[in-house]
């Protein structure tokens, strides 16, 4: 009894656990660790696609003959020479900038709704969140069924409201194929935007708010004079996810019109899916998927601006 | 232009909330009064300051700003100007912006308006600094800036929130100072809340101390501090707090620095036997701790002895000290609330 008292407890034990603390320690060879998995995903799912994209459009290589021969600009000249490249080039910046200002609006609207303070309002921003947490083909094939030219329940309601006669075949013709691919894009893209502007309006500290109303600031004036400008950065971000988003997808186009009704809707990306994949022409899928690279670029680059803006404020 | 403030009945009770977070409290403001609500923190005087302000709606009772009832007004009619705890600054806005933002509701000229501005920032002093976003400012000067918005629309009332508790102990001081002289200059009715005593018996005109959303006293910082209306008052205002001696079923209490050697005692008084533990010096007095015996039940506590008392008083042993008979205060031993004063063994030294 007296040994166990006056024996103080024992040592700490260096031996088993001194070289784990070493490694611990070592903030370095850590930081490398902790780095790899990262590097290793970039450059096997980035990095080598995109400079294997480069050296595709400069080739012969076809899904029947995949050995590579140097062709110089051919598959430049025979993008640029068909018109349904230049359609599907324009599409996608009008699809990416009317969808990026209606995601915008739409989602500053809906952000302030989600902060308001109401019954069941969980149950409301989970709701709003479903449209990003689902699939985007599946939600894409959901939509070709309710704008189908015959069965579509939108078109049932607007004969039975009296608003309309015949049906509207959205995604017949031309312009109502755009509007329709423009919809589903902002329909799947508000709740996201939506959410990053309300971590935003979340993020004004209530005094600043308060003293805005003390100041006589109303509605209007402390949106647009106080609110936005703080939430700027975010607001940035929400556009520009926006944009990506838009100007990358080509599930929405592919499952809804096939890029039809004639070529109507296509946009780089599926424009190159079909070349590149469904036509066999790797050269030319790849010519026009690297038109993708400079908005991304520069989407990039503004974002980053935008994330060290919020930092200064 | 001052006005008067009024709460009458006033009660606050957050949703979902059973506790009263101001709790039927009536007070009146008189025109171009200084008024400090006192209190330790969650005693509900900033709620009843937001109330006032129009920032909280109160579940019950009026308020009168200007003798009319501004129940249910938004903040920006009640033409009264806020000094957050915080500040509040515009941070993406510059100095002058942060000033003239409460102006234009009022339709003025720009220029007019960045004259009054120019005018607000000079009177405090800030009008170097106009071009400036907050966040180069220090704390003093930000407060500055939070201080000149509140007064350039020339409100009604003032109400500040604990607008010295970001600044550190030094510059609270002065600041204080400067506070006091400003409102004196304006003359606008303010209504101030502090935790700290020390501001409040400093600034104030009148004080309210309020404890658990209830209104505990409203007097002259004199009155709260030497007659205090109950027990909660008593120990929660002076550092040290009023020794309390229970005797019977009532309270004796008397400052720390009406303890004193007996010699130094005149008049009708109550001789105690101290028997003492510890001294500490802070700033040239001695806060004596000890246990008395001789006015109740023996009890821990504190006697302050300013520099001019030099008597010896060692830790250990047992000194001869009194209390004038004036200077004692009776409290209900149950409720806390004041009583009549009982007769305490008393000799004439």
């Amino acid at each position: 009894m007296a040994d166990t008292l006056t024996e103080p407890t024992a040592p700490p034990k260096r031996q088993p656990d001194g070289t784990r603390q070493r490694l611990a320690d070592r903030d370095g060879f850590l930081a490398w660790i902790f780095l790899v998995p990262t590097v290793v995903y970039i450059v096997a799912l980035v990095a080598i696609p995109f400079f294997m994209a480069i050296a595709f459009a400069f080739s012969d290589v076809t899904a029947g003959n995949p050995s590579y021969g140097w062709v110089g600009l051919e598959n430049f000249y025979r993008v640029f020479d068909d018109a349904v490249f230049w359609q599907a080039l324009g599409n996608t910046f009008v699809f990416t900038a009317i969808s990026m200002v209606l995601i915008v609006v739409l989602g500053k609207v809906l952000a302030m709704i989600l902060v308001a303070d109401f019954k069941g309002k969980w149950l409301v921003r989970f709701l709003v969140l479903l449209p990003w947490t689902t699939p985007v083909a599946l939600s894409s094939v959901t939509w070709l069924w309710l704008l189908h030219s015959i069965y579509s329940p939108i078109d049932w309601v607007l004969r039975n409201v009296g608003l309309i006669e015949d049906n509207m075949y959205f995604l017949g013709r031309p312009g109502l194929a755009m509007a329709s691919v423009i919809a589903v894009h902002v329909w799947r893209l508000v709740p996201l935007a939506a959410v990053i502007m309300m971590v935003g309006i979340l993020s004004i500290p209530d005094d600043i708010t308060e003293a805005s109303r003390i100041d006589g600031a109303g509605f209007w004036r402390r949106m647009f004079e106080v609110t936005i400008p703080l939430t700027f950065p975010l607001i940035a971000v929400a556009a520009l996810f926006g944009a990506i988003f838009t100007f990358t997808d080509m599930a929405v186009v592919y499952v809804l019109t096939g890029g039809g009704p004639t070529n109507s809707t296509h946009v780089l990306a599926s424009w190159s899916f079909v070349r590149g994949i469904g036509g066999g022409d790797i050269g030319q899928g790849a010519v026009i998927a690297l038109f993708l690279f400079p908005l991304l670029l520069a989407a990039a680059v503004l974002i980053l601006r935008a994330v060290r803006k919020m930092e200064t404020i | 232009m001052s006005v008067t403030v009024e709460v009458s009945n006033l009660v606050k009770q957050f949703d979902g909330g059973d506790v009263r977070a101001i709790d039927d409290v009536s007070l009146a403001i008189e025109e171009g009064e200084y008024l400090v609500l006192l209190g330790p923190s969650g005693c509900g005087k900033t709620t009843l300051l937001r109330t006032i302000a129009g920032l909280e709606q109160q579940t019950s009772g009026d308020v009168l700003i200007g003798g009319s009832v501004v129940n249910g007004l938004p903040p920006r009619v009640r033409k009264v100007a806020m000094v957050f705890q915080s500040y509040a600054l515009y941070p993406h806005k510059t100095v002058l912006a942060n000033i003239v933002f409460p102006l234009k509701p009022e339709k003025l000229p720009k220029q007019e308006r960045e004259s009054k501005a120019r005018w607000a920032a000079e009177l405090l002093g800030i009008d170097l600094l106009l071009d400036r976003k907050p966040r180069q400012l220090s704390g003093g000067e930000r407060q500055r800036v939070a201080l000149a918005r509140a007064m350039v629309r020339a409100p009604q009332v003032f109400l500040l929130d604990e607008p010295l508790s970001n600044l550190d102990a030094k510059l609270r001081a002065s600041a204080r100072d400067e506070l006091k002289r400003f409102q004196q200059r304006v003359g606008t009715t303010t209504v101030y809340v502090t935790h700290d005593q020390a501001e409040a018996m400093g600034l104030g005109d009148r004080i309210a101390v309020m404890d658990k959303g209830k209104l505990r006293q409203l007097g002259p910082p004199v009155e709260v501090y030497d007659d205090p209306a109950d027990t909660f008052v008593a120990t929660f205002i002076g550092s040290p707090p009023m020794n309390l001696v229970p005797r019977d079923d009532t309270l004796v209490g008397f400052r720390p620095e009406h303890l004193l050697p007996a010699a130094h005692v005149s008049g009708e008084r109550v001789e105690v036997s101290f028997d003492v533990d510890r001294i500490e010096y802070l700033s040239g007095d001695r806060h004596v701790y000890g246990t008395v015996t001789g006015i109740g039940k023996d009890s821990r506590v504190i006697a302050r002895l300013p520099a001019t008392v030099t008597d010896p008083v060692t830790p250990g042993e047992s000194h001869a000290f009194a209390v004038n008979v004036d200077k004692l205060r009776f409290f209900d031993a149950e409720s806390g609330l004041r009583s009549e004063p009982v007769r305490v063994d008393a000799q004439h030294g």
